[in-house]
């Protein structure tokens, strides 16, 4: 049974990040794996290897696609060349819904290739959540957005970070991939309390978590994801579990990556969380 | 009774605009010296007054501070991305030198690409147009910024359907357009850049793994590396055969046969690129075939498109 609306997936249980270094040892040893999320853009490409190890993964495991470069939120129209080669990788994967994140990262067709933040306005909201419906009519499959980590915030803001997401979501109808680490270390770096975030967001729309570790600095907290999880991110993740039902989860873990096995195991924890909420369901 | 606040002034849809313009063009703008954000915006105002005018402060950090991060993320990115991408062309140049070019090439060409893999699209004609960035090692850098590029292009460019040989002896020579395959990138070379790569890379191997001596003096093995980098003349194609990128060395009239297929030639048409040197040798038609042969067997041609 779904948990809500915008996930039909509730069993697809506990996937990783497929990555480089990983690549033999799936191919070689096919571990057992509830599912890959793959960066999209990873393999918007022509041919090659990229398309064949893809190709190789989705014989053996489901695949689901998160991005890195829609940039919904940038004030200028989508891109339709990087449209089109979603849609043809979307195609070619069936991934059953597809994730990118609610910032933007581009203006006057130039690229950041960073993931920066939204200024919480209306005028922002609408737009982002304009160009969400037009991509979804476009690919054809369901989206859902992800919270970045931040740290800046604009003196134009009208409303919170999770108010935004919400409208955001709303206006697009559309589902959040809601990424329990990002909300926590945006919550050190701008000074809130997680819990309000994960309490006050539609929470019939999460289709999706990421987890994952970042490092801390004196001053403020960067989104590294290159270290374990840590045990306030784990609570965070049971608190809004408990408000979403057993929902579809993600570790990511970017640099300085370890052996699958260990990436792996760091994943599975989420099971014992999973677990409790579905006994308790 | 307390005094009505204004409510704050909603941004309107150019404002948003306006503030994403702003950002990113202090997020792209190049570090200071001390690898900063620079001091003084574009036209000569405090940075600091300018990223407090739209970023807010907290109790740890000030708006420039805020700014800076991703000023200095930006940055870091893309730079480690050409470092990648572009060890043979760093190895010419040192890594100082790398690296300011790296940050004039971005600057002036900052990526149009949702895709990183597309940073370095510009840079041979950036090269060749600003040779101060790669003097007096222009035409090395030139070359082995040309022979990079085709390996990007080689890894994950597109592989229509090859032609076979058996395919290749039943089709009408006068007729019949050929085309490369779009992952095929020739080069001519006045530099063995090939061989100075593979060089490159063993040594940066090698470095990684263990010699210490080697990583306290990395300017001592460029420079006793560039001491064995003669100028000669090469033809060189870049591929790739079972999802590896490889480079093959071409005979002069090779490369000029499969040159002309670059343009959607026939075949008759293609060989009659061949010079008296090729073609007016005894053996010439043994020759051709062979060539012929060997792309056939690494799937380079394929049957060119309607328009050809």
């Amino acid at each position: 049974m779904p948990a809500n609306a915008f996930n039909g997936f509730t069993d697809y249980g506990i996937g990783i990040g497929l990555r480089v270094p990983h690549y033999n040892h799936i191919l070689s040893e096919k571990p057992t794996v509830d599912w890959f999320e793959i960066i999209s853009e990873n393999f918007m490409c022509d041919g090659g290897r990229p398309l064949k190890i893809l190709d190789q993964i989705l014989e053996q495991y489901r695949v689901v696609q998160h991005g890195v470069s829609a940039y919904f939120g940038s004030a200028e129209t989508l891109n339709r060349e990087h449209l089109k080669r979603l849609k043809r990788l979307v195609q070619r994967t069936r991934t059953p819904w597809l994730s990118d994140h609610l910032c933007w990262g581009s203006v006057d067709g130039r690229y950041t290739h960073d993931l920066l933040p939204m200024p919480y306005t209306m005028a922002a909201a609408k737009v982002t959540a304009g160009k969400i419906r037009q991509a979804r009519d476009f690919l054809e499959v369901p989206i859902a957005v992800e919270n970045v980590s931040s740290y800046a915030e604009f003196h134009v803001s009208e409303m919170t970070e999770w108010e935004f997401l919400s409208e955001v979501v709303e206006r697009a109808d559309c589902g959040i991939l809601l990424d329990v680490n990002n909300i926590y270390v945006s919550s050190r770096n701008h000074g809130f309390n997680p819990l309000d975030y994960i309490d006050q967001i539609p929470a019939g729309r999460v289709a999706q978590f990421h987890i994952a570790g970042h490092s801390r600095y004196r001053k403020y907290i960067l989104d590294t994801h290159d270290h374990p999880v840590i045990d306030p991110v784990w609570r965070l993740y049971e608190h809004a579990l408990r408000r979403t039902g057993p929902t579809a989860t993600l570790l990511e873990w970017d640099a300085h990556i370890p052996s699958f096995q260990e990436v792996h195991r760091e994943a599975l924890k989420a099971r014992r969380f999973m677990g409790e909420v579905a006994a308790h369901a | 009774m307390p005094e009505a606040v204004p409510a704050p002034k909603r941004q309107s849809r150019r404002e948003y605009l306006q503030l994403q313009r702003l950002m990113a063009g202090a997020v792209m703008r190049p570090l200071s010296p001390r690898g900063r954000l620079q001091g003084h915006w574009l036209d000569g105002q405090p940075m600091r007054k300018v990223a407090a005018g739209f970023i807010k402060p907290n109790d740890r950090l000030t708006s420039f501070e805020r700014l800076e991060i991703y000023n200095r993320q930006y940055w870091f990115r893309l730079l480690d991305c050409f470092y990648d991408d572009y060890p043979g062309v760093r190895a010419v140049l040192g890594d100082r030198r790398f690296a300011r070019l790296t940050e004039a090439y971005l600057t002036q060409h900052p990526s149009v690409s949702f895709s990183l893999r597309n940073l370095g699209r510009g840079l041979l004609e950036f090269l060749a147009a600003q040779p101060q960035w790669t003097a007096p090692h222009g035409a090395l850098a030139l070359d082995m910024a040309r022979l990079e590029w085709a390996q990007i292009e080689a890894f994950d460019n597109a592989a229509k359907p090859p032609l076979t040989m058996d395919a290749l002896l039943e089709i009408d020579p006068a007729r019949t357009r050929l085309q490369l395959q779009p992952h095929v990138t020739l080069l001519e070379l006045a530099y063995p850049v090939d061989e100075f790569l593979i060089q490159i890379k063993r040594t940066e191997r090698l470095r990684d793994e263990a010699s210490n001596a080697m990583e306290a003096h990395p300017s001592r093995w460029r420079r006793r590396l560039q001491r064995r980098w003669k100028p000669a003349e090469v033809f060189l194609a870049v591929h790739r055969h079972n999802d590896t990128v490889f480079y093959k060395r071409l005979e002069p009239g090779a490369f000029r046969v499969l040159s002309a297929f670059r343009t959607k030639a026939s075949i008759a048409d293609a060989c009659q690129q061949l010079g008296a040197e090729d073609g007016g040798a005894p053996d010439a038609g043994g020759k051709v075939k062979s060539w012929f042969e060997s792309w056939a067997s690494l799937g380079w041609l394929c049957r060119s498109g309607r328009r050809g």
